[in-house]
């Protein structure tokens, strides 16, 4: 588990930095040792890239906002409930779907490293990853909060959900007001991916997207 | 382990930074570290636990210092390198000089792209009823692993309720080692902000974390 002095800089962008020679390398050997086929790693870049992202979860969302009984279904098993939309990609096991009130505001974290739910959500933003969010989001989540611009009435109860296993949360944001009658469609326009982790909310009717 | 991955609670890193229009990856290696981690994983060089534990066993300025796909690619060469899949010469050489060696499920191949694509099951047959239900209180023992846990140290010492149960798991604590999947039931368990960080933190916080029956005593 040896460690290089990498404090090296982008001197010149022609030429390759240490870590990309060392992913290069590694591909190298892996391919040729048999382990992977080389076109098998563009595949799986390019199912990351076309297949998964917030749309999905956005879906659940505008969903749940619509049809009840769908509402009930999700917030009692969340995995199951999502299997049953066609459109929706497939998705895993354990997904918790945790619901906003006018009293309580749900927040989600991994502490301990990137948990997230990436079939609703796609990979997770860079900031949910690093150390800011995950040490304070624990102690301090009015804080985070703010480092978003967003701010809670006083009294309202945070719940930060700490993803320590395998368990995935979605957040079902409250439905915006100004929305009544408005097709599932036209709501999930609405759905950004933070309302969804907890550190934002849905776009309001009429607001620049 | 007590590692530096283990942030919960820490001060001093300073604002939440949220990029605009992020794009999915910062670089193109990014996104073959991705894809050579979920391979690799999936051909069943090793299990998710175990690519966690490797990622934390960097050494701490290490960890602190290296972009997240950075330390995906030094988690998953020392990984490869202990687990015997590629030699110290290979990476010196820049490709493969040594011998391969066998993967549980045979080479990765664009047929198995699907199968990554759906996360995993970890829910296990019961081994044995569960101690705990929901509105009890426990306490999280105050243990200090050397190896991987999923018990972070802020709740350690701490009495939390008991929310819902989530039947039983792969036990990461032993999966990480290679010492079996062990399941264990696994319940939220929710903590008081002021149990947590003291009478002067914000009463409104609760904290949850998901807990395997280990990590959790009666009181």
């Amino acid at each position: 588990m040896s460690e290089h002095d990498h404090h090296h800089h982008d001197h010149d962008h022609s030429e390759l930095s240490e870590t990309e020679l060392r992913v290069r390398a590694l591909e190298s050997i892996l391919t040729e040792k048999g382990y992977v086929e080389a076109a098998a790693l563009d595949a799986i870049v390019q199912a990351y890239e076309t297949k998964i992202g917030p749309h999905n979860g956005a879906k659940v969302v505008a969903k749940a906002w619509t049809d009840s009984a769908f509402k009930k279904a999700l917030l009692e098993d969340a995995s199951k409930a999502v299997g049953t939309l066609g459109h929706v990609s497939r998705v895993g096991d354990h997904l918790v779907a945790i619901e906003n009130t006018p009293g309580r505001h749900n927040m989600v974290v991994c502490t301990l490293c990137s948990c997230y739910p990436w079939e609703m959500l796609g990979l997770p933003p860079v900031w949910y990853k690093a150390s800011p969010y995950r040490s304070r989001a624990v102690k301090d989540p009015r804080g985070v909060l703010a480092d978003f611009g967003v701010s809670l009435p006083k009294e309202t109860e945070i719940r930060v959900w700490d993803s320590t296993a395998e368990t995935r949360f979605l957040v079902l944001p409250m439905r915006p007001a100004g929305t009544e009658g408005w097709s599932e469609e036209q709501l999930t326009e609405l759905v950004t991916r933070d309302s969804m982790i907890g550190t934002g909310f849905p776009r309001t009717p009429g607001a620049p997207s | 382990m007590n590692g530096v991955h283990d942030m919960g609670g820490m001060d001093g890193f300073g604002k939440v930074e949220p990029e605009l229009n992020e794009p999915m990856f910062h670089e193109e290696w990014e996104s073959r570290v991705l894809a050579m981690v979920r391979a690799m994983g999936a051909a069943g060089a090793f299990n998710i636990d175990a690519s966690r534990f490797y990622r934390e066993t960097l050494p701490p300025q290490v960890y602190l210092s290296s972009s997240y796909y950075r330390k995906w690619l030094l988690g998953l060469e020392a990984l490869l390198l202990d687990k015997g899949y590629i030699s110290k010469d290979d990476v010196a050489a820049g490709h493969s000089v040594a011998p391969a060696k066998a993967l549980k499920h045979g080479k990765f191949s664009t047929a198995d792209i699907e199968r990554i694509m759906v996360r995993g099951k970890f829910g296990r047959a019961a081994p044995a009823a569960a101690k705990f239900k929901a509105g009890d209180r426990v306490r999280a023992k105050n243990i200090h692993p050397a190896t991987h846990t999923r018990l972070p140290r802020y709740v350690r010492g701490h009495v939390g309720v008991v929310e819902r149960d989530h039947g039983c798991h792969v036990f990461p604590d032993t999966a990480a080692n290679d010492a079996g999947e062990h399941p264990q039931w696994l319940y939220t368990v929710v903590f008081d902000g002021r149990e947590l960080w003291g009478p002067d933190s914000d009463p409104t916080i609760k904290v949850s974390i998901d807990a395997f029956e280990p990590y959790l005593e009666a009181i």
